[in-house]
């Protein structure tokens, strides 16, 4: 038998910190992204005509001018199209048609031979409006008086765990009414009542969204897009328009940024829609840096009432929490956040008696979508900072308080779903110790104040019950290893995590992996979205299972020539060897054209090719009454953070010195990229929690840019973040994990404002916290002058 | 709308441009050229992510006109490694796992050649006032201010 002449040392690479498969792509500027796709001259630009007015009846659009205008190809109105577009609701015209419902909703697309021109014929066109009464506010939202946005909400599909309420402005009403909350008051000996307003925010990808789309004269369409989802694109276009989804072939490069703002579909559809009216040409749309602010989708904004109680031990005994959430003009995705923080609303407590509703309530804001967190940063901002008072308010360290309450394995949660087993518990001692709780340092100047500050989370995966994920391993001529996956490479590192189990589960190192990037709907294999920190898990499971599926292929070929039992085999190192005969072949021999058998009798084995698939299959629907049901979700990725913060007196500005994050990630895959998910996830946390607010007048947004919208830049990151890995392992998760992705900005805000409280004695209430919401917060209490 | 023929050096070869006049130096690299490597990401100036070197300098190729770069030395993304050898920011942050979704990068890295250029032995907060003009969402910076010092360290030894 033919030996390998170098041999290498398999690394075990579950477990290992392995660099980022596609990283030096990424370092000498060859990674390719959709913007950098090259098109040549043919290529027509898109612009959108919006809607300069927060509601109103489209009376009357005048699109003559801007079609005389030389160099315009194509211009697309409402009337094009007669469909609808969403995800768990379809609310959504592809252009306005009868009504507009926010300040840039797209009323007309053009399609030219260059921006400019495409620009000039956008303001060319005139729309005559009738003024409607407005919302702008979730609670007046819900309330008679206002008016109703969508009069045909009745008449939308949707799915069958949204529950809208036609004539009324409520998208999704998901209620919890679990044990007696009414008697259990009586019982409390501490009880807090507060409400916050969590404000709109942006995703802030640094790569806005793009896409190019092209349309065969036989109606094939062809799209590129920067997207999280090509596979929900493919099938929610589609339908759309009425096609085939196998008429629809969605290709997504590397994606400069997603936290959310690029699931779902958000202008891919416009795209296709001008597409069609110039068959054969490549139509690309890019949304400027200003339209990214309000044109995509944005972070709903929300109006949190929570009340809760303890018993004079300082254990939690109800809670009654009411959550209105501004889904903004359209929410066929926004739904579902309402229900995930329906059936999440107690936070990570073990509550026996709580009554929770969550109103997902249609605005004329821009369209509130999906954002890193799902609602869970949002709820848990209020939530975790009543938790504190609650604690402080029975004599209790919030680090004992939630000790006490929070959920640990088979705690029953507000679901009445049972625990998994997680390490929650042990993510709050280590995050207390590690922030050093309970010791006060001294401040670094007179005028400053130092505190620490701590909070809890958990999250699910939010998608639909039976999201699925499937993966392909094919093998070449000198044994690498091709991963065919639909799940997308965002940032977090879901490439190097498929390689990393791929190597593992078939026998062969990890640097002989390979991913295939672009993601392409024609031969990728299906994956619901790139959402819902699912991929390591779910998609995770399909990578092992198809790593799997080809090393039993790869067994049974050599067990067949060898004449020998499959048990007596394993694969080490890219060797096929045998325990019995200590025979040995190398993969790169026999997994294209298989193995020749002795004396001319034939061949046995061809192409390895392995497939897997993962869906879960367990998750149960809900009471709609109660919200009660055995299986909410799939599993809770628990963890805390704690920081500590000093106020300066003078200004109120608030720096963060230090971070801790422990998160209960099942098993780390990759201990590095689970540390780096923690950082970037708590600095955009802080940056949420200190700077960040998009600002509306009258339904416009008042700060679309980098210089009026603030993020954090390196001069405001902490000195010093610690990261702690915790592993309680997943019972379904492919060795054990489970997601970190969104969980790592959860706690921020909360944990930001707690700190705040510990260093100056007061609550500054609903966040951002700026230096000028800070120091006007010490002046109402008298702390300063 | 004239065009104007320029030559520059770019990444140490000599190019002849026509260029329209108010094209930018972004827009040349990127579709005059496809030197996509170097990201639009906001064409304002104030996200960072087309930083190129201009004549030793970090500029926002989006707020650079084509013209204007008659006769000067620029360096982008591509132009940083040598031979297929890595530039060592390139390589500690690769190592430091600085690079997320990598649409910062090119300019990130741009920055911290330049910092590294003209300063050898920068502190820490040197490297944070240094890349402050370009804005990341996904790696929240520690882990690039991390591989910007290693970066130094290893040319320090390189040089000994």
């Amino acid at each position: 038998m033919q030996r390998r002449a170098k041999e290498q040392k398999t690394p075990q690479p579950i477990g290992d910190s392995v660099t980022r498969v596609e990283a030096r792509e990424k370092v000498v500027g060859s990674a390719l992204f959709t913007d950098d796709l090259q098109f040549g001259a043919g290529l027509l630009y898109a612009r959108i005509k919006r809607s300069s007015v927060p509601h109103a009846l489209i009376k009357s659009v005048d699109t003559s001018k801007a079609r005389a205008l030389p160099g315009v190809k194509a211009v697309v109105t409402g009337a094009d199209f007669t469909g609808y577009i969403g995800l768990y609701l379809t609310d959504r015209p592809i252009f306005c048609r009868d009504r507009v419902r926010y300040i840039g909703d797209p009323v007309a697309g053009v399609a030219a031979v260059s921006e400019a021109i495409a620009e000039e014929a956008v303001g060319l066109i005139e729309v005559e409006y009738e003024p409607l009464p407005v919302v702008f506010d979730p609670e007046f939202g819900v309330t008679p008086e206002a008016v109703v946005l969508h009069p045909d909400l009745g008449k939308y599909d949707v799915a069958n765990f949204i529950f809208p309420k036609p004539g009324t402005n409520i998208a999704n009403h998901f209620r919890i009414r679990k044990g007696d909350v009414q008697s259990a008051w009586a019982e409390c000996a501490a009880v807090v009542e507060r409400k916050y307003r969590i404000p709109h925010i942006q995703h802030v990808p640094l790569e806005s969204h793009v896409s190019i789309a092209r349309v065969d004269n036989d109606g094939k369409i062809k799209l590129w897009s920067s997207s999280q989802s090509p596979f929900a694109q493919r099938n929610l276009i589609a339908k759309s328009l009425g096609v085939s989804q196998s008429d629809v072939q969605v290709i997504a490069p590397y994606v400069g940024g997603g936290f959310g703002g690029k699931a779902g579909v958000t202008i891919e559809a416009m795209v296709v829609a001008i597409a069609m009216k110039v068959k054969g040409r490549c139509v690309k749309l890019r949304l400027t840096r200003e339209e990214e602010f309000y044109a995509a989708s944005v972070r709903q904004g929300l109006v949190a009432y929570f009340k809760m109680g303890c018993d004079k031990n300082g254990k939690l005994l109800a809670m009654d929490n009411k959550y209105f959430w501004d889904g903004g003009a359209y929410c066929e995705y926004g739904v579902n956040i309402t229900r995930a923080s329906g059936y999440s609303s107690s936070g990570p407590y073990e509550v026996p008696n709580v009554n929770a509703d969550s109103y997902c309530v249609y605005t004329n804001h821009p369209v509130g979508g999906p954002m890193r967190g799902f609602g869970m940063p949002e709820m848990h901002s209020g939530l975790e900072q009543c938790i504190d008072e609650l604690a402080h308010a029975i004599g209790l360290d919030p680090v004992e308080f939630r000790k006490i309450n929070c959920v640990k394995t088979d705690s029953i949660l507000v679901t009445g779903m049972k625990m998994h087993p997680t390490g929650l518990t042990e993510s709050l001692v280590k995050t207390a110790e590690a922030i050093g709780w309970g010791k006060k340092e001294p401040a670094s100047a007179p005028n400053k104040r130092r505190g620490k500050g701590i909070a809890l989370m958990w999250k699910a995966p939010a998608m639909p019950p039976n999201a699925g994920s499937s993966a392909n391993v094919s093998l070449n001529e000198d044994g690498t290893v091709n991963v065919s996956v639909g799940g997308q490479e965002i940032g977090q590192g879901s490439f190097t995590i498929a390689a990393q189990m791929a190597a593992a589960a078939l026998g062969v190192p990890f640097d002989w992996v390979r991913v295939n990037s672009p993601l392409n709907t024609d031969t990728s294999p299906y994956e619901w979205q790139t959402v819902a920190s699912r991929l390591t898990w779910s998609m995770g499971n399909a990578v092992t299972a198809a790593a799997r599926d080809a090393r039993q292929q790869i067994l049974a070929m050599v067990a067949k020539a060898w004449d020998e039992k499959i048990e007596d085999l394993d694969i080490i190192d890219g060797k096929v060897i045998s325990y019995k005969s200590e025979e040995s072949i190398s993969l790169k021999d026999i997994v294209i054209y298989g193995i020749p058998l002795p004396n001319n009798q034939g061949w046995v084995g061809g192409p390895v090719l392995g497939r897997g698939s993962f869906m879960p299959t367990y998750v149960t629907g809900l009471d709609p009454k109660t919200g009660q049901g055995p299986r909410a979700v799939v599993h809770y990725t628990t963890g805390a953070q704690a920081v500590e913060v000093e106020v300066d007196m003078d200004t109120g500005k608030v720096e963060v010195l230090k971070g801790v994050a422990a998160f209960d990630v099942g098993k780390a895959i990759n201990p590095e990229m689970v540390n780096a998910q923690m950082e970037g996830g708590f600095v955009q946390g802080l940056s949420t929690a200190l700077f960040e607010s998009l600002r509306f007048k009258d339904g416009l947004v008042l700060n679309p840019s980098f210089v009026d919208y603030r993020i954090a830049t390196s001069s405001d990151v902490p000195r010093d973040f610690q990261s702690i890995i915790v592993e309680v392992a997943q019972d379904d998760g492919p060795w054990g994990a489970r997601g970190i992705g969104e969980h790592a900005m959860v706690p921020t805000i909360p944990a930001i404002a707690n700190a705040i409280y510990d260093a100056i004695g007061i609550r500054v209430g609903s966040p951002p916290y700026t230096s000028e919401s800070v120091y006007l917060a010490m002046l109402d209490a008298g702390l300063v002058e | 709308m004239a065009n104007h023929r320029i030559i520059l050096t770019i990444n140490g070869e000599t190019e002849q441009v026509e260029v329209p006049s108010q094209m930018t130096l972004l827009q040349m690299l990127r579709e005059k050229l496809a030197f996509t490597g170097t990201k639009n990401g906001c064409m304002a100036g104030e996200c960072g992510a087309c930083t190129v070197l201009m004549d030793g300098e970090p500029v926002n190729s989006c707020m650079v006109l084509a013209v204007e770069c008659h006769g000067s030395t620029i360096i982008t993304v591509e132009g940083l490694a040598k031979d297929g050898v890595l530039h060592p920011v390139q390589q500690t942050i690769i190592e430091h796992g600085g690079v997320q979704c990598g649409f910062c990068t090119p300019g990130m890295l741009i920055s911290a050649r330049a910092l590294l250029d003209r300063n050898a032995d920068p502190s820490e907060e040197d490297i944070r006032e240094a890349l402050v003009g370009n804005l990341c969402r996904c790696t929240g910076y520690i882990r690039i201010i991390d591989s910007v010092r290693d970066a130094a360290e290893r040319q320090q030894v390189l040089s000994l």
